[in-house]
Formats: C-alpha cells, sequence, structure tokens
C-alpha cells in the first residue's frame, strides 16, 4: 500500500490551506425595494421577483 | 441508445422516484403552487407540462394516461374541468420555476413552482405588439431627425477635415 515518505510540514500544510477560501456571494439590488438580493432568486426582504410577489417577505 | 432523463435522480429507487413525481404533479394540481427544491422542481416541470397537453386534448384516453401518474380521481376531474381550459390558448410553458434562496437546516435551494396564471395576451402586448406598433408610429419621425443630425454630424467633420488640410 503506498504511504507518504515523509511527514508533512507544518508549512506546507499551512501553505496549502492558505489557499482555502470563501468566494463573496455576488449580489445585485432589488427592483422593488432596492435591497441587495441574490440574482436569479426572489428578493428575501420584499418576497418580489421580476415585480412579481413570490413569497412572504420573511422580515 | 436510450437517453437519460435530464435533471437529478430523485430517492433511492426507481419506484420511489415514481412516488415523489406523481405526489409532487398532485400536489401541484391540487394547490396550483407549491414550495419545493430547485431539484425536484425541474423534474416536475416536463411531467407537469405534459399531464396538462394531455388534459387539454380532454378525451378518455388521455384521462386514463393522466390517471397513472395523478392517483387522484378529483385531482384529475380538477385538472380536466378547471386548469386545463384556462391553458387553452398557451402554446407550452404553463408552469413557473422561481427560486427562494436556500432552506434553513440543510441549506437545499429552495424553488416555487406554480401553474402560470396571468392571460397570455398581457405577455404579448409587452412584448411583441409594443415593440413594432410604436416602430410603425415613429418610422417617419425619427427618420426626419436622424437626417439633420446625421447632416449636422457630417457637417462638423467636413470642417474639421478641412481644418485639418488647412492645419496641414
Amino acid at each position: 500500500m503506498a504511504v507518504p515518505k515523509r511527514k508533512m510540514s507544518r508549512s506546507n500544510t499551512r501553505s496549502r490551506r492558505s489557499q482555502w477560501k470563501a468566494a463573496a456571494v455576488s449580489l445585485v439590488s432589488c427592483p422593488q425595494c432596492r435591497s441587495p438580493k441574490r440574482p436569479h432568486v426572489a428578493c428575501p426582504s420584499c418576497g418580489t421577483y421580476n415585480r412579481r410577489q413570490v413569497i412572504e417577505p420573511s422580515a | 441508445m436510450p437517453q437519460p432523463t435530464k435533471g437529478a435522480r430523485l430517492g433511492g429507487s426507481p419506484a420511489h422516484e415514481r412516488l415523489i413525481l406523481s405526489n409532487l404533479a398532485t400536489q401541484l394540481f391540487q394547490h396550483g403552487r407549491i414550495t419545493t427544491t430547485v431539484a425536484k422542481a425541474k423534474r416536475l416541470r416536463p411531467l407537469a407540462e405534459r399531464l396538462i397537453t394531455k388534459a387539454k386534448k380532454g378525451d378518455i384516453h388521455n384521462r386514463r394516461q393522466v390517471m397513472t401518474v395523478v392517483r387522484d380521481k378529483g385531482v384529475v376531474h380538477h385538472l380536466f374541468t378547471e386548469i386545463a381550459p384556462t391553458f387553452a390558448e398557451r402554446p407550452g410553458g404553463y408552469t413557473r420555476i422561481t427560486k427562494i434562496g436556500n432552506r434553513k437546516g440543510d441549506a437545499a435551494p429552495m424553488a416555487v413552482i406554480e401553474l402560470v396564471s396571468e392571460p397570455l395576451n398581457t405577455v404579448r402586448t409587452t412584448t411583441a405588439p409594443a415593440a413594432p406598433a410604436p416602430k410603425a408610429e415613429e418610422t417617419e419621425a425619427p427618420k426626419a431627425e436622424e437626417t439633420p443630425a446625421e447632416e449636422t454630424a457630417e457637417a462638423p467633420k467636413a470642417e474639421e477635415a478641412e481644418a485639418k488640410k488647412d492645419e496641414a
């Protein structure tokens, strides 16, 4: 069975993990209430999509 | 070679998947709009629209074919007598999926799938006739505006060219 030959150094481990990044969520402004919302998703604050009421507003 | 169905596989077995989809279709026709996951909504849409197309034909053969999916006779009756006539003029596209964000708990992307209830004419007036009608009316006016504008645009260019020649 293949096994690692050398211990992975803290430096290499931390260098690898430094690339684990979270990407910022892209946001657009709602045409109805101007609050930021995710594109192609109904606005969570006013509950509209394309100015059409889809859901009850959560807030 | 058989082509696999588009979209995610649902449930644990083909029988489970058929049950999930038939239950979703039944609930959709019963309530008009249901909230479910995006994956299930995307699988449900072609099935529901096929059933509505069968309901629009409305004969006993199509009714029996729909009954193999939607087991509830009351819902099938509602589909054939009330839902299908509202879509008589609409050439497909009977349902609408709107994403509504992720579910709390497992962050599953959720969607609302609903039967389209808006009349078809409003859509046409906003898209097709609205665009050509103003054009036909305004064709004369913008042309009259455009030609002097072009002349004025050309005139400074010519003047500039002359000025450049003078400078040279």
